[in-house]
């Protein structure tokens, strides 16, 4: 079996973004950048269907600006076989991504596909789906558990009433939740042997797919702010508060 | 313009949520129409009919939709968008999971989550896990949107009578196939809907110890949520997750209890009216949102907390 992996890189998530001033956008200047978390779970679990023999070839793949190869760098580290780095120095939306990925996938021809189930940036939760549509193959969405069984892949996703268990044929596409597993770090051998790892280099404009974005970013501000609250002594202050100034219970 | 909405139900009932994303498909434009696919679910068609915001049901019966697979449903909703210029679904797992799949085949750029409609085209909606608010602007000609329900009041239920079209089911690929769903049944509220949210993270300890958070959740006819991390070490189960990649909740009153504050924990209830939190530590970020906080240890507080709330003997409805 073949998987691919798509990797996204990401303002770090422990980072309290700021909002630029003139509404354009969030500072992403001298901020830290990693892997989107739950990329780093699908690329695990990937290398995990290796390690158990199911897996042949892993490849990793990213679209983003020169630096966004560190990402695929990294998941060549814990185990990924080789990358492909998709460059383009503006943002492309979900539907551009997928669209980029679709070519990939007809390239490469994986047996599954696997990507996070949510970009922490944009908060999209789109990309996964849309690539499942656009080669008409099944999904498993927000995956906490897989089990692969010759043809066909059973996936338990994690869902508003719970858990949903459901099997779909390969060819496929996953998108993981961080629960699926605990993603390793990279031990500096496998850095090291990772530098010599290939990474193809492409770019999002030679690969004659429509990756204008449709949707303009009008405006990016700051949440209102809630306005600072108290600390209350104990247990009674407290229900009399919530009781006489909330008046919430 | 008209907007095609696409029903969540078990087939049986309507699930609320879909309520809140009428609301806010009627503010883009009023002729909202609502597919209601599933299997042997006349009374759900007939549940949405009754809602006077909603102009027409179509109505489509068969088993590929019982379960509301999204390779099932994807090529149902293609067929009926033909005559539509908006989509819309609630962003909750059920919209999420195919409303893309129906966005790229339209080759439709999707809106998530949107929290507020300026009109037809122009949207607001959270990015960076609600650290900062964008508002957007799609050229589409077929917009794909999914609407966050607690930003939007629930339509009224009753007084409509909308005409009821059936409609043939369109063809399906089986590639895909249902197996079981494990549900959390419970007596208490809903999490998403919920007036009071009452929530554990790890500082509890065990799972065994959420019994501390439940009987207050039963004074107070409560929800209960959870941390991811409470989550993760299994206290209690995913469904009660809340957060960036958990349920948003807005209720009236939400009750931190042992959560120290992430920010993906925050983007899940920093909306709420009123926010309580139970922290050992007086420098745990929760405080800097808590309208209330009580800097003690939990296992002290909430015993006071529940004896306090039988002293005050009030009935909670
Ligand atoms: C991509 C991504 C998505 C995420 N999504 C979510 C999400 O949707 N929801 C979510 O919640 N998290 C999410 N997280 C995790 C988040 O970053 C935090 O790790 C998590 O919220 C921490 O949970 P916690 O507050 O329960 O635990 P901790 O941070 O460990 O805090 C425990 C708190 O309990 C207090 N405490 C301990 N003992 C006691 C006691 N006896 N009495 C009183 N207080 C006590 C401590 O002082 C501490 O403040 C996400 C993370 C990532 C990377
Ligand atoms: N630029 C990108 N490069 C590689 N993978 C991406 C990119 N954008 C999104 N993805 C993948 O799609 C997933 C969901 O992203 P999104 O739909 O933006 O929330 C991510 O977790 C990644 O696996």
């Amino acid at each position: 079996m073949k998987i691919l992996v798509a990797v996204k890189r990401v303002i770090d998530y422990n980072v309290q973004i700021r909002v630029k001033e003139d509404g354009s956008g969030v500072n992403k200047d001298n901020v830290k950048m990693s892997t989107n978390p739950p990329d780093d779970n699908a690329i695990e679990e990937a290398v995990r269907l290796k390690e158990s023999g199911k897996a042949k070839e892993i490849i990793a793949v990213t679209i983003g600006e020169e630096k966004a190869q560190e990402t695929v760098r990294k998941a060549l580290a814990v185990g990924a076989d080789r990358g492909i780095h998709v460059k383009s120095d503006n943002y492309i939306e979900p539907l551009g991504i997928a669209k980029v990925l679709k070519k990939i996938v007809e390239k490469e021809k994986p047996d599954l596909v696997f990507l996070g189930k949510q970009a922490i940036d944009d908060d999209c939760n789109q990309t996964g789906q849309m690539l499942a549509a656009m080669l008409d193959w099944p999904q498993g969405t927000f995956a906490s558990k897989i089990e692969h069984k010759d043809k066909v892949i059973e996936v338990t996703r994690e869902v508003d009433e719970g858990l949903e268990t459901i099997q779909i044929n390969l060819p496929a596409i996953i998108t993981c939740d961080l629960r699926l597993n605990e993603p390793r770090f990279a031990s500096l051998p496998n850095i090291m042997k990772a530098k010599k790892k290939p990474i193809e280099q492409l770019n999002a404009k030679d690969l004659g797919v429509d990756i204008t974005n449709r949707i303009q970013q009008i405006k990016v501000e700051e949440p209102p702010k809630r306005k600072s609250g108290i600390k209350v002594a104990n247990v009674a202050e407290l229900i009399s508060k919530l009781k006489n100034e909330a008046k919430v219970i | 313009m008209s907007i095609l909405l696409i029903a969540e139900h078990d087939n049986s009932n309507l699930k609320v949520f879909t309520l809140n994303a009428i609301t806010a498909a009627s503010k883009i434009d009023k002729e909202t129409h609502v597919l209601v696919a599933g299997n042997k679910c006349d009374s759900v068609a007939k549940e949405v009919a009754a809602i006077p915001l909603v102009k027409k049901v179509i109505y489509c019966d068969s088993p590929n939709y019982e379960n509301f697979l999204a390779e099932n449903l994807t090529p149902l909703i293609i067929k009926v968008s033909e005559s539509y210029t908006h989509i819309i679904a609630s962003a909750n797992t059920f919209g999420k999971n195919f409303m893309p799949r129906v966005s790229a085949l339209l080759d439709s750029s999707q809106i998530s989550d949107v929290i507020k409609i300026n009109n037809s085209e122009e949207f607001l909606r959270p990015i960076y896990a609600g650290n900062a608010f964008a508002t957007v602007k799609s050229s589409d000609k077929k917009k794909c949107i999914t609407i966050r329900p607690t930003s939007f009041e629930p339509a009224p239920k009753s007084g409509g009578s909308a005409s009821i079209e059936k409609i043939e089911p369109a063809d399906i690929k089986n590639v895909s196939k249902f197996i079981k769903r494990e549900e959390t049944k419970s007596e208490r509220p809903e999490l998403g809907t919920a007036r009071i949210v009452i929530s554990g993270g790890r500082g509890m300890q065990s799972g065994e110890n959420f019994k501390l958070i439940n009987s207050i959740a039963d004074k107070l006819n409560a929800a209960v949520g959870a941390s991811r991390a409470a989550v993760d070490a299994g206290y209690i189960g995913n469904d009660h997750q809340v957060g960036q990649t958990g349920k948003v909740v807005v209720p009236d009153l939400y009750i931190a209890v042992g959560i120290s504050g992430a920010i993906q924990h925050l983007a899940g209830m920093k909306e709420s009216k009123v926010i309580v939190a139970i922290n050992k530590d007086g420098e745990a970020p929760i405080f800097s949102i808590a309208d209330y906080g009580l800097e003690a240890d939990l296992f002290e507080a909430l015993p006071q907390f529940l004896e306090e709330l039988n002293k005050l003997n009030t009935i909670q409805k």
